[in-house]
């Protein structure tokens, strides 16, 4: 405990302190956030963000357009990942992007004041665009996010596999779940929905099958009503009877297992059809979901990404003028970012009925199933009501659960829901 | 010790000043003698500062935000009281979660430590090759969660045919299985059971062995000399209770650890579309809730605060019971 060592120039103590902080200043100063705007440079900078596409060339074409912008320098953000997770922890700051792609924008974020109203730039052209995927982007009359294309969903058959297995391609739902059954062998499953067994991908798609809807018009629960319960009890027949693919490497919106012949019939998404045609020239054929019972009628699952603009951007002005260069006055680039990489119906009309390739084939069969049979996840369909539903479809599909009992603990939170989200 | 430090702090100061300086350096009450509470601020000062930004203003913050509703926002303005707290504690999901980890950890923990137990008793046993061994066993632990999940997803327990297990399956003429996907019988605990154990059984093994190698030799000489037959009788009566301090680490680790279960959970099961509501542990289902689309904080942080309060309790009756820290008799 005695004094020793203060007669030294620099001592080890010193030497340590500085370095110490000479190490903490660098950490901080490492913590400088990368937004996207880039660093200094003259001009205005703002940041826009999109989701990984799988097509090749996307990124290439989105940052094309950008660079086509005059009136500010836009960087452009490819970010892989789980997006929507990126997108909600970014908009709690503001360090998020300034414009950005959502597979929404959702309720929350609206209500939340995260995303600002694009009303007055998309009033114009309104009309032009699909009604189905333009309505979840409405809250309270006002526009929060341009549909950018649409995406859809269905079902893939091989027409060979069935021709052989004496069977015709599947019109009600009961027929689906024979067909599975017969063409399941050794090698091959009848179908497959995903590898959660069509939990996360179905959503509503049976329910509008069955004729009933997620939400109602005027925001009510919409499958309150026994046809529901009588409806997702098949999809666990299917389980069941072990006609499913399950645990394929690959997911449901990949058709690698239905082009391997993992699978007869697979669920999967309209950008899918390029690969699948490649593989299988003529011999496949493509569905809607088939329809269930008396009041039942086909059902395709359409959606759009929005473009939506951050309430906390710093530029926000710029970044409505930008958004609605892009996707309401550019049609060139809309049309473009479309239909010339992945295959996406364009969320403009007059955009969708001008594509020669949506024109024939299996193409023209998907749009006639998007305009005729389509339905869009509603606004008021929360992540919370989302989380319940396809709780109870998992335990209704995999654990045999009774489907009465399951839907009506979940109407009874999806009207919770409701209730929340609809207090002002 | 105050006369000390005084002494310490006046005396060789004094002694350093020029004989014309009359008073000697004062230690300030600020900065403590020799400056030792400057010192010690420059030292600790920097780790202090980054624990309370980076860990207590979070948890506080997550206090604050359990007792709002907190829907896309960490500024809320909405009080609901205890709101929260009810609806979590009432919520099928998150009660069904403290199940799902109930049920891992009681399994896992019990057989984490007898198979690394096991592996430590083989390999200090080696006459040869013993390093050889230790490392072949201690390599997994330098494997990550992710990929270890992924190579368990994607190729060991894949569904189709092609996957390993369903391989060695379909030579005895068995039916390809569905391992993450069938929840009768539930064979997706096999998968999560087999990949964790994978990982941190070599780990744990290497504690072991650093436990049996601390045993005196004379004791094993002793006991044979009083006739106690090798094996089952010198392991129970002298080896295990001599690892009494390894164990309590050991479990204790292997309790944390289980509490913190996510990456293969997470890796194994979730989907672009969320996650199945079986084998979903309280750490998953609050990352869904607080963090995933839904966004909703508030929730969230209640159920991490009922976590945080469950893990401390467990930890406390844990300390308890096994008496950690307690010196050796």
């Amino acid at each position: 405990m005695t004094g020793t060592g203060t007669g030294k120039g620099i001592d080890r103590r010193r030497l340590l302190a500085a370095g110490g902080g000479l190490a903490l200043t660098g950490a901080l100063a490492a913590c400088g956030s990368n937004t996207g705007r880039g660093g200094g440079g003259s001009g205005l900078g703002i940041s826009q963000w999109y989701h990984q596409y799988g097509e090749s060339g996307v990124e290439q074409a989105v940052k094309r357009y950008a660079a086509a912008y005059r009136k500010a320098r836009v960087t452009v953000q490819w970010r892989p990942g789980d997006y929507d997770r990126q997108t909600s922890a970014a908009l709690l700051t503001a360090s998020g992007p300034d414009v950005f792609e959502a597979n929404g924008p959702l309720l929350d974020q609206i209500r939340g004041g995260q995303v600002v109203d694009l009303t007055s730039e998309v009033e114009p052209v309104k009309d032009d665009f699909n009604q189905a995927v333009l309505a979840p982007k409405i809250w309270q009359d006002k526009i929060w996010g341009i549909p950018q294309a649409i995406d859809m969903q269905m079902l893939y058959y091989r027409k060979s596999l069935l021709r052989d297995a004496g069977l015709q391609p599947p019109q009600t739902l009961d027929a689906l779940v024979d067909a599975a059954k017969k063409l399941t062998s050794k090698k091959t499953k009848g179908l497959f929905l995903g590898n959660d067994g069509g939990v996360g991908v179905l959503s509503g798609t049976p329910l509008f099958a069955a004729g009933l809807s997620l939400i109602t018009e005027d925001g009510k629960v919409g499958f309150d009503d026994p046809a529901a319960a009588r409806t997702l009890g098949k999809i666990r027949r299917l389980y069941a009877d072990k006609s499913l693919l399950l645990g394929a490497p690959t997911d449901w919106s990949d058709p690698s297992a239905f082009l391997q012949g993992l699978t007869a019939m697979q669920w999967s998404g309209l950008w899918a059809l390029p690969q699948v045609e490649k593989a299988f020239g003529d011999d496949f054929g493509i569905l809607a979901f088939p329809k269930d019972g008396p009041d039942g009628r086909p059902s395709v699952p359409v959606g759009a990404y929005g473009a939506a603009v951050s309430a906390r951007s710093a530029h926000q002005a710029q970044a409505r003028a930008f958004a609605k260069w892009l996707w309401v006055e550019r049609t060139d680039f809309q049309q473009d970012f479309a239909l010339s990489y992945g295959f996406h119906i364009p969320a403009r009309t007059s955009l969708a009925k001008k594509a020669a390739k949506l024109r024939k084939g299996a193409a023209a069969d998907a749009v006639r199933f998007a305009t005729d049979y389509g339905y869009a996840e509603p606004l008021l369909w929360t992540s919370a009501s989302r989380t319940a539903y396809q709780d109870a479809l998992s335990r209704i599909i995999k654990d045999g659960a009774s489907p009465e009992s399951e839907l009506k603990s979940v109407v009874r939170k999806v009207n919770a829901e409701l209730a929340r989200v609809g207090k002002t | 010790m105050t006369v000390k430090t005084t002494d310490a702090a006046g005396g060789p100061a004094a002694g350093a000043q020029p004989a014309g300086a009359a008073q000697p350096a004062r230690p300030s009450r600020w900065l403590g003698p020799q400056r030792r509470t400057l010192w010690f601020w420059v030292f600790v000062g920097p780790f202090a500062l980054g624990l309370g930004l980076f860990t207590y203003v979070p948890l506080a913050w997550s206090v604050y935000l359990s007792f709002f509703d907190a829907h896309n926002t960490v500024s809320p303005t909405d009080f609901v009281g205890l709101g929260n707290y009810t609806s979590m504690l009432t919520d099928r999901a998150f009660l069904s979660s403290l199940g799902t980890f109930l049920l891992f950890t009681a399994f896992i923990v019990p057989a984490t430590y007898v198979l690394s137990l096991s592996l430590a008793l083989m390999v200090n046993r080696l006459r040869f090759a013993q390093a050889f061994f230790r490392s072949v066993f201690f390599l997994p632990t330098a494997c990550s969660y992710v990929v270890a999940s992924l190579i368990w997803k994607l190729s060991l327990f894949n569904g189709v045919r092609f996957g390993l297990a369903n391989t060695v399956l379909g030579w005895f003429g068995a039916d390809q299985t569905a391992w993450l996907s069938t929840t009768d019988p539930p064979w997706y605990w096999l998968v999560i059971v087999t990949v964790r154990l994978w990982l941190q059984a070599g780990f744990y093994m290497i504690l072991f062995l650093a436990g049996l190698q601390r045993i005196s030799p004379q004791l094993y000489e002793a006991a044979a000399v009083d006739g106690a037959r090798p094996g089952w009788q010198v392991f129970r009566h002298l080896t295990f209770p001599q690892l009494r301090a390894t164990s309590v680490a050991v479990v204790l680790l292997l309790v944390i650890n289980a509490f913190q279960a996510f990456d293969e959970f997470y890796n194994l099961l979730s989907d672009a579309r969320g996650y199945p509501p079986y084998a979903r542990p309280p750490l998953v289902y609050l990352y869904y809730t607080a963090l995933g689309r839904e966004q909703n904080l508030g929730l969230g942080s209640a159920g991490a605060v009922i976590l945080a309060l469950i893990i401390a309790v467990a930890t406390v009756v844990q300390a308890r019971w096994f008496g950690l820290g307690r010196k050796e008799d």
